[in-house]
């Protein structure tokens, strides 16, 4: 059958008879991952935990305002949790409990979009350097590897040294620094299955390298670039926390967790809820993000279980 | 069911009954649904089958080694040379492996340690179960690679440096170094090209002669059961659907399936005679049927066939076949398409 | 009745590795008539699965000629050869590696289809028609049409393969091993599959394997072989009935028929087969042959037409003189 005869055929057939791909419902690789990843309690705490994370940041987008969490109040100094202020008052009389939860929009912010530039812009080049090889390769990577040598710590100093302490250079610092881990993932993904037939069968089509670069390659290296993301989130929440801390991070009134606890250092013995709340939120995050990661892997490729 | 071939010789492995299944978290897999066989002193038999037949875990549960989660035998005896493998501790259990009876696996590449020469290898195994030096150990090890056909000299080099033919053949100077009664075969040569595959069971063969070793060989190959072996069962889900000598089971075929494989390989001799192959697929060992579980792709198959279990009729003293079909006695295959 | 669909002539392909240059095809020269199946048997490390991608141009040969249907293929630039695609697919040996397991079967058949425009302005109802034909064609149920790759097994993953060589309606397909990874019951569905495909579509295939009895069933001309090299090539029958080069022989008489008593002693070759590395000038075959002589490591033997049809690449053995048959008395003997 000549092709122009099989599209001629196939168009009279065409209108007829509902789809069968309606009629057999596709099994979503989504809603099997979703059901596996319920079964796990670990991950779903975690999830849990980010979830209320987020509501508390939107909570704090309607409800609380710039001033509730600046305004100064010395009367109100150094007083302990009570109903009226649930984690207390800080050494400016301000509400710990409206701080903390306003500090929520820096940290969630900084996690998740620091990762997501260091995703992106990561995985891109890892998947060139991991598909093309070459000096392509040689070159990515070098200059990955050199972005690695430098603590995330140290640069984030040097650029906000550099560019002055904002939030959104907080934001590049810790992206950047996320960048290098990113680029080496996708390339070895990228290597273990650059090799496999189906590959070469999409080149027996005539698909560009370039395409089969994403289209048929990165989708199946994506799982543990997923979970390591995942995973990553925590530790740029860290990162804020520490660069804050020491000074580096947001502009000193705002109230990023780090920076509370580094105010309510002073203060340990005489009032140790000023570091309290802000440090267990930090590892409420830390912990949801790893075990929600953890979860990922197991739920993400099914085919590794039986 | 007394088997006429074994009771004038020793019989070194009676397995009888064996069920053994996997349980997984949503299903389970039945791989063995009651097999029962035995093996006399320097006979070999060959266990014949396509995927999910269960020949792998036979084997793996006659020196039980069925990993235990999720594996559980759930019925039956093995006795190997007297000692009953399902009932020993596994302090037990480790001196009968290796010394009574060996295996060895499909895959060349990945059965030895990389790390450790192929002499300390074998030596290892001659020093877990016999009482001599160091030396002596290594002296039978360089014995035995010069009895598959290695230069002792390289005793002292690496598996990486040896090809898949080799390997293999050091494999199985380890499985035969403390003169076991029983060798367990799981597809040796698989993974070998055709004129090593020739090498290599020349001399398994050789070797079954010198030492009066009792053979397991495990294949899906017919034309390696001929030459290898001096009985045959072929099992199907996890049954053996047909039992006996080689002559019976190649010259008298019985079972539909049985009839089924021979119609499936190209025959040489005769060209351009179209195959028959076996309709439909493989059982699935996690949903078998009731009645026969062959039934599903067999054409001479009636209702009593898929109600109820097949039943097991003997042919000949030596010659058993699980088929519901012979109970009507006219009842006949139509014989090999492709037999010349 | 002369239709030569593909003429490779003087193919090479060379690699670079840190010892040195392997030559995993050297030289191989041969030619296929449209309709007919030829039949590549070897070892592993002999450059079969090198050669079909070869002619594919899935990896880029070193040196000569791939002339399909009039045209060199490796002269083409990147769109002539996106357009000879169509013409020219490949069935992979491997059902589990060679589906991408993130797509269904609906996207691995039509994709294709969709990629080269080949049903332009269709609908998607249109394609997906296609797709039903193709299942249907190689005999997938219509239910599966959503099922990813790992949801089904090696069988019915193989002939997914195959409509997905079919959806261009190629003339010809290389089938680098398509049965090999498959149970004996499932292999003889797909080799009639195969068959049934090659009368009804006309085509055309070159049919990869180690498995002899196989290749024996399904070719009408065979060529064997070894380090690279084409070393016999007959018809069939020929080469079976009458096989003249040592390592076919050695070949042949290690297969293992199914039949009581059927298995007399192979033929042991010597050795372990040489490496591809640098390949001295000389037989290739040679260490491992019982029947050589001086004359054998005087360069490498030429491909000749000892007989009609039947080549050989044997320095003792020339039309008209077959110097291994005196020796032969002298081997058996020894």
């Amino acid at each position: 059958m000549s092709r122009e005869q099989m599209t001629a055929v196939t168009q009279k057939q065409g209108q007829s008879a509902t789809l069968a791909s309606r009629r057999y419902k596709k099994k979503s690789g989504f809603v099997e991952s979703w059901n596996r990843l319920k079964t796990n309690p670990g991950a779903m705490f975690g999830l849990i935990v980010l979830i209320i994370m987020v509501l508390l940041m939107i909570y704090s987008f309607l409800f609380i305002t710039k001033d509730d969490v600046m305004a100064i109040n010395s009367g109100n100094r150094f007083k302990p949790p009570s109903a009226q202020h649930p984690f207390g008052t800080d050494s400016m009389g301000r509400d710990l409990f409206k701080r903390t939860i306003y500090g929520t929009r820096y940290s969630l912010t900084v996690g998740f979009f620091s990762v997501a530039f260091g995703f992106i812009v990561g995985v891109f080049f890892g998947t060139i350097a991991g598909y093309f090889g070459g000096w392509v390769e040689e070159i990515i990577m070098r200059v990955s590897d050199v972005m690695a040598s430098i603590p995330g710590m140290l640069l984030g100093m040097v650029i906000v040294a550099v560019m002055g302490p904002s939030f959104l250079n907080l934001l590049l610092a810790i992206g950047i620094s996320n960048i290098s881990g990113f680029v080496r993932m996708a390339r070895a993904s990228v290597l273990s299955v650059k090799g496999s037939e189906f590959v070469e069968a999409a080149r027996a089509i005539g698909m560009s390298e370039m395409r089969i670069a994403f289209s048929q390659v990165l989708p199946n290296s994506l799982s543990p670039l997923i979970v390591t993301a995942t995973a990553r989130i925590a530790t740029s929440v860290l990162a804020a926390a520490g660069l804050s801390f020491i000074g580096f991070g947001v502009p000193v009134p705002l109230p990023e967790w780090g920076a509370l606890i580094s105010d309510g250092r002073s203060y340990l013995s005489l009032a140790p809820h000023l570091t309290l709340f802000p440090g267990i939120f930090i590892m409420l995050v830390t912990f949801a993000c790893s075990l929600l990661g953890d979860g990922l892997r197991d739920a993400l490729d099914p085919k590794l279980k039986q | 069911m007394i088997d006429e071939s074994t009771t004038n010789s020793e019989v070194v492995l009676e397995v009888e009954d064996l069920v053994v299944h996997y349980e997984l978290k949503n299903e389970t897999v039945k791989a063995v649904n009651g097999v029962s066989f035995s093996l006399t002193k320097g006979r070999s038999i060959g266990l014949v089958g396509e995927t999910g037949a269960g020949k792998t875990t036979t084997a793996l549960a006659i020196m039980n080694l069925v990993p235990k989660p999720p594996g559980v035998i759930k019925s039956g005896t093995i006795d190997v040379c007297g000692y009953k493998m399902l009932e020993l501790k596994p302090k037990q259990l480790e001196k009968i492996r290796g010394k009574e009876i060996s295996m060895i696996f499909q895959d060349p590449m990945t059965s030895l340690n990389p790390v450790i020469p192929v002499g300390d290898q074998i030596a290892e195994s001659v020093r877990l179960h016999e009482n001599v030096s160091a030396s002596q150990a290594y002296d039978r090890a360089v014995e035995m690679l010069e009895l598959v056909g290695i230069p002792g000299e390289r005793a002292g080099e690496y598996p990486h440096q040896f090809s898949g033919g080799m390997r293999q053949r050091v494999l199985i100077a380890i499985a035969l170094a403390c003169n076991p009664r029983i060798l367990i075969a799981d597809e040796p040569t698989t993974a070998l090209d055709v004129t090593i595959q020739a090498q290599v069971l020349n001399m398994i063969n050789d070797l079954k002669k010198k030492f009066g070793t009792a053979l397991i060989m495990i294949t899906h190959d017919l034309g390696v059961v001929a030459k290898m072996c001096d009985d045959v069962a072929v099992m199907y889900a996890g049954r053996i659907v047909e039992k006996g000598t080689l002559e019976d089971v190649f010259n008298d075929t019985k079972h539909p399936y049985t009839e089924g494989l021979f119609n499936s390989l190209p025959d040489i001799s005769k060209k351009g005679t179209d195959l028959k192959p076996i309709p439909g697929q493989i059982a699935d060992p996690t949903r078998l049927p009731e009645g026969c579980a062959f039934a599903p792709r067999c054409r001479y198959a009636t209702d009593a066939c898929r109600e109820k279990p097949p039943t097991i009729h003997q042919i000949s003293p030596t010659h058993f076949v699980e088929c519901t079909a012979y109970d009507d006695p006219g009842f006949h295959i139509e014989g090999w398409q492709n037999h010349g | 009745m002369g239709d030569t669909i593909l003429e490779v002539r003087n193919l090479k392909k060379y690699f670079k590795s840190p010892r040195g240059m392997v030559h995993a095809v050297d030289g191989v020269q041969f030619s296929i008539e449209r309709g007919q199946t030829l039949g590549v048997v070897g070892e592993s490390g002999c450059g079969k699965s090198t050669l079909g991608r070869c002619i594919l141009r899935l990896i880029e040969p070193t040196e000569g000629e791939v002339i399909f249907e009039g045209r060199d293929i490796c002269k083409l630039n990147k769109r002539e050869l996106k357009e000879l695609r169509k013409d020219m697919q490949i069935i992979f040996q491997d059902p589990f590696s060679s589906l991408n397991p993130r797509k269904t079967v609906l996207e691995i058949i039509s994709e294709p289809i969709i990629f080269n425009k080949l049903m332009k302005g269709a609908s998607k109802a249109e394609i997906e028609n296609r797709v039903l034909e193709l299942m249907d064609t190689v005999g997938i149920a219509e239910r599966l049409i959503n099922s990813y790759p790992h949801e089904l097994d090696g069988g019915r993953r193989q002939r997914i393969g195959i409509a997905r060589a079919l959806a261009m309606n190629p003339k010809f397909i290389v089938c680098d091993e398509p049965v090999s990874a498959l149970d004996v019951s499932i292999q003889a569905q797909i080799l009639n599959l195969l068959k049934k495909l090659q009368k009804e579509m006309g085509l055309t295939y070159m049919f990869i394997t180690h498995d002899l009895a196989v290749v024996h069933y399904f070719s009408n001309d065979i060529i064997v072989m070894y380090l690279g090299q084409i070393v016999e090539k007959a018809p069939s029958e020929i080469l079976f009935n009458n096989p003249l080069h040592p390592y076919t022989k050695a070949l042949l008489s290690a297969i293992l028929v199914p039949k009581v008593g059927g298995n007399k002693d192979s033929i042991q070759l010597r050795g372990e087969v040489t490496s591809p590395i640098d390949p001295p000038d000389e037989c290739r075959f040679a260490k491992r042959c019982d029947y050589r002589c001086e004359a054998c490591e005087a360069g490498n033997p030429p491909l000749l037409e000892v007989e009609p049809n039947h080549f050989v690449a044997c320095h003792c053995i020339k039309p008209g003189e077959n110097l291994l048959k005196e020796r032969e008395g002298y081997v058996s003997a020894g």
